[in-house]
């Protein structure tokens, strides 16, 4: 175990170094000028000039991607061009609005997905199956701007029983964070829902298909013991790593669901320095964000180790 | 599971024949096909089909409701809302057919090439592929499309560009569970040259799981493109693309339901379509799968 | 007492099979997997059940307290224990009798143990629920099986997981979890074909030995000829879901009476064979129990066909002599068989000899 948990962790590093090279490479691959790009036309020569230095695009490549990373682990990552203002203040800023929009997709999601899923593979070809798996198609199909611009109409403009936009934060005001969150939730949760359901459906399938669910029930024990003992208990331990895998994505895709509810995340802000040329910014946001993402796969993994005897107990002893 | 000294299947026509009658079984697969091939109908015809031209303003008949005169309602510059959601069409197919044709490309040959020769070329390869994996992929397209500036054509690239890994990876994962089929090393041992072994055996027996891949990636990547356009930072103005029309139809949302319904649902059923066969092709292309449909003919299984 | 069975002594049958029926309904018509099945089954007796993949030989067992997927599938006749019928019985009671009054083990070892759970659960849960033992009774009853069942080390053992056995230690333990409910029957279907020869006769020589022990009688699975000389006392041997042969072990090895046992017999490899005869197989191939054969069920494979009847008329079980029953309407003659037992060349003891050793 203490072997897989190594040579997981070294991975993701490596992985974290070639994220960091292609975030760095982004800003160096823009045609012309990228400071001049993001002032525009008319500038002030010295805010150009402090700018240049601060990003230190006057220096040679490799000094410069060193310089970039030694300050990127220490927190630094740049200006931005547009505001002057320090990205990780900016990215600290807006995490928890996007945070709290993932986990709550997240939990959407899985109050659809598990129930849902769990039955639709118990109770395997009958019509609530096809229902479900139309469903998750639906699902996976249906763009999730269009799904949250309906809603909002329904629910936000005809009904106006929720509000269409911005972000509140829990700890100020959770009733009107909860309010606020509802429909983004849904809209980004129903697609995560979706995805999840075929998921489980087929862990579940997989696992009541076992043969050790056929010597259980040879063995007399009553079938809800044997669902939740032999079938399930099985099941959960993939459905947790497509769980984590989901966080890890929903995170990154949020971008335009944040749009659309006018949310301020980091999604959003990214959207925004990309409108805006502003690459320091765009560049932050883009390695935290893929950053969390290899945590996240990180995690899961090793809680898969840890959850499946195969891999955390190894073969000690083998007589 | 190996067989001994069978040859992997290259003979292509009557597979071909075989595997479209099993995926017509399948009610939803069939019903996905015949969507797409009314979508491709519509896309060649939509000059024909469309009742005004697609920057026709109106502007006196700004923000009507669905009528005879304009089927699906017109928007804010009073254009025929029917009008823009066909020639979308053809905006939306044309992305996805050349993003996912550049990630197919591309993503085959790095496949081919990191399997077939495995060693530190395929090490490398695949540590690039993860790292890439490892951006959320409208960051990672937006984030190209913020280098190159949006276009059309750059929305094209940068998609092509985040596809690529992943069908790097399947057919990297279909070489390997080739390359050391008995018959495979036969052949090499009698001294055919790599590049013949891998364009006649290897080649082939890729074909069905990158066939599966294309159908969902063309989904993905017609919603992507949907997705960037609605950003912004895909295609521009005056173009007809369906995500273009969808933010613009949040900007007005209280003037009428039809600016935003329509171009959504062509989204919708375009992206479903591709997804259903994808799904119906990669139940049909695998051979335990296929019995089972075989003997049940009945609608599709998740 | 059913009707229509053989008279023998009814003293102690632990177990009546009373003309079996288990079909199935599927999109291609209906499976016929075990047509008319009967036995009877006493304490300390061991009953092989000789047979090819598709014979029905599995199913029939498992049809016993109906482990099949009922909504396809079909039960019709009698299973009798005690007084009881098995198969009018609802799901909710036949809970008590699987693994409490018949228990079983099934053939791979790798699949049968859940991996994630450790091994003394898995052992200890039946009897909680069967027997309503505490944990801790549970759990130093499992370490006495497991010694019993000849696990070294069984007390640290118990919270090991499956992946951590080797094949034949893990089948053990699934002997164990059989016969930990103290069942009447124990159901071993092909429980050591997935395992090395020499595990093979090390786990045959166990189930014999406890069973002398124990009193149990034993159902034993299997399509390996040696492993029914080594063990049975009883032999049914089935051919597309109906017996064609039943007799006690001795007369079936000395004179095969029914075509399908005696091409079973022949077609064994024999070790140091100085004419290195060719190997003799049955040529063709079992019948799909959707498309039975009319008439007798072997007569498309039979090398003896002759009688008009074997394609028009099913043959019904005749006794041929003492305790030795066969399906079919063309006698045998006692030198073929007594030539194709001797081809075969499986030494039994005479049925008097008090011990039973595994086949070599």
């Amino acid at each position: 175990m203490a072997g897989y948990v190594a040579r997981r962790v070294g991975q993701a590093v490596l992985a974290l170094l070639g994220v960091s090279i292609v975030v760095f490479a982004l800003i160096h691959l823009v045609p012309g000028d990228p400071v001049r790009t993001a002032l525009g036309t008319r500038f002030d020569p010295d805010i150009y000039e402090a700018l240049v230095a601060r990003a230190g695009l006057d220096q040679p490549l490799v000094v410069q991607y060193v310089d970039w990373l030694a300050r990127a682990i220490q927190g630094d990552l740049g200006v931005s061009f547009r505001t002057g203002q320090p990205v990780s203040t900016a990215l600290v800023q807006r995490l928890p609005a996007t945070a709290v929009l993932a986990l709550g997709a997240l939990l959407v999601g899985l109050v659809i997905a598990l129930p849902v899923g769990i039955v639709s593979a118990v109770r395997q070809g009958k019509p609530i199956d096809y229902a479900a798996n139309t469903f998750a198609q639906f699902g996976v199909s249906v763009p999730d701007f269009w799904y949250g611009i309906l809603l909002i109409l329904v629910f936000a403009q005809t009904l106006g029983w929720l509000p269409p936009s911005g972000y509140v934060s829990p700890l100020e005001d959770p009733v009107e964070a909860l309010r606020r969150l509802t429909l983004p939730a849904v809209t980004a949760g129903v697609v995560s829902g979706a995805i999840l359901t075929r998921f489980v459906r087929s862990s579940v399938l997989e696992a009541m298909n076992a043969e050790h669910v056929r010597l259980a029930r040879a063995k007399g024990l009553p079938h809800r013991y044997v669902l939740r003992h032999h079938v399930l208990r099985n099941a959960w331990i993939p459905v947790v790593t497509i769980i984590g895998l989901q966080l890890g994505t929903l995170l990154g895709g949020i971008v335009v669901v944040e749009v659309l509810f006018a949310w301020n995340g980091i999604g959003r802000l990214a959207l925004d320095a990309v409108v805006r040329r502003d690459y320091p910014v765009l560049q932050g946001a883009v390695l935290l964000i893929a950053g969390l993402f290899l945590l996240i796969n990180l995690v899961v993994d090793l809680l898969y180790a840890k959850l499946d005897p195969r891999i955390s107990v190894g073969t000690a002893a083998t007589t | 599971m190996s067989e001994p000294l069978e040859r992997p299947d290259t003979a292509h026509r009557p597979r071909w024949r075989e595997t479209l009658s099993v995926l017509l079984k399948n009610r939803l697969a069939a019903v996905g096909l015949l969507a797409l091939l009314g979508l491709v109908v519509v896309a060649l015809l939509a000059g024909v089909l469309t009742r005004y031209g697609i920057n026709e303003q109106d502007v006196a008949n700004r923000f009507a409701a669905p009528s005879a005169d304009h089927w699906f309602g017109t928007d804010e510059l009073g254009r025929d809302i029917y009008s823009r959601v066909l020639m979308g069409s053809r905006v939306s197919l044309q992305v996805g057919a050349i993003a996912v044709g550049i990630s197919l490309i591309a993503g085959t040959l790095l496949g081919l090439v990191s399997g077939y020769r495995g060693g530190w070329l395929d090490a490398i390869l695949m540590r690039t592929m993860d790292v890439l994996f490892a951006f959320p992929v409208v960051l990672l397209a937006i984030a190209l499309v913020a280098v190159f500036g949006p276009s059309l054509r750059n929305t094209m690239i940068a998609i092509g560009v985040v596809f690529t890994p992943i069908f790097a990876r399947v057919v990297r994962g279909s070489v390997l569970s080739v390359r050391e089929n008995l018959y495979i090393r036969a052949v090499r041992s009698l001294g055919a040259s790599d590049l013949r072994i891998v364009l006649r055996h290897v080649l082939p027996n890729v074909a069905a799981p990158v066939i599966v891949q294309t159908s969902l990636s063309l989904a993905f990547a017609i919603l992507l493109e949907a997705a960037l356009s609605y950003l912004g930072v895909g295609v521009q103005p005056p173009e007809p693309a369906w995500g273009l029309m969808l933010s613009d139809a949040q900007r007005y949302m209280e003037q009428g339901w039809w600016l935003s319904v329509f171009p959504g649902l062509a989204i919708f059923v375009t992206v479903m379509a591709f997804n259903l066969v994808g799904d119906g092709l990669r139940d049909a292309l695998d051979p335990q799968q296929r019995s089972i449909i075989e003997s049940r003919g009945v609608g599709g299984d998740a | 007492m059913a009707p229509g069975m053989p008279d023998e002594s009814s003293a102690a049958a632990v177990l009546t099979v009373d003309h079996l029926d288990v079909r199935f309904a599927t999109k291609r018509g209906v499976a016929h997997v075990v047509r008319d099945l009967s036995y009877q089954l006493h304490a300390g007796e061991t009953l092989a059940i000789l047979g090819e993949s598709g014979s029905g030989k599995s199913v029939s067992t498992l049809a016993l307290t109906k482990l099949i997927p009922i909504p396809p599938g079909r039960v019709a006749g009698h299973v009798r224990i005690g007084d009881h019928d098995l198969v009018a019985m609802a799901e909710k009671e036949l809970l008590g009798y699987r693994g409490a009054r018949i228990g079983y083990v099934f053939q791979d070892p790798m699949t049968s143990l859940n991996p994630v759970h450790p091994i003394g659960r898995q052992v200890t849960e039946g009897m909680r629920f069967h027997l309503g033992v505490s944990e801790r009774e549970a759990r130093e009853r499992t370490v006495d099986l497991l010694r019993q069942v000849g696990i070294p080390d069984a007390e640290k053992r118990l919270d090991d997981y499956p992946h951590q056995f080797s094949g034949g230690m893990r089948q053990r333990v699934v002997i164990a979890i059989g016969l930990s409910c103290h069942p009447d029957v124990l159901v071993a279907d092909e429980a050591t074909t997935a395992l090395d020869v020499t595990t093979q006769a090390q786990i045959v020589e166990l189930v014999g030995r406890l069973q002398d022990e124990i009193g149990m009688a034993v159902i034993w699975i299997t399509h390996d000829l040696g492993v029914v000389a080594g063990i049975a006392d009883r032999v049914l041997v089935m051919y597309a879901g109906e017996v064609v042969e039943e007799a006690p072990v001795d007369l079936l090895y000395a004179t095969p009476r029914h075509p399908y046992t005696l091409g079973l017999m022949s077609s064994l490899p024999v070790l140091g064979d100085l004419e290195r005869r060719e190997l003799a197989a049955i040529p063709g191939m079992p019948p799909t129990p959707l498309a039975l054969p009319p008439g007798c069920g072997f007569h498309p494979r039979c090398a003896y066909r002759s009688d008009p009847r074997c394609e028009a008329e099913h043959p019904a079980l005749v006794e041929v002599e003492p305790g030795h029953r066969v399906r079919s309407f063309y006698e045998v003659p006692e030198s073929d068989a007594r030539a194709a037992a001797a081809a075969g060349r499986i030494d039994i003891e005479p049925p008097d000899a008090a011990d039973r050793s595994a086949a070599s």
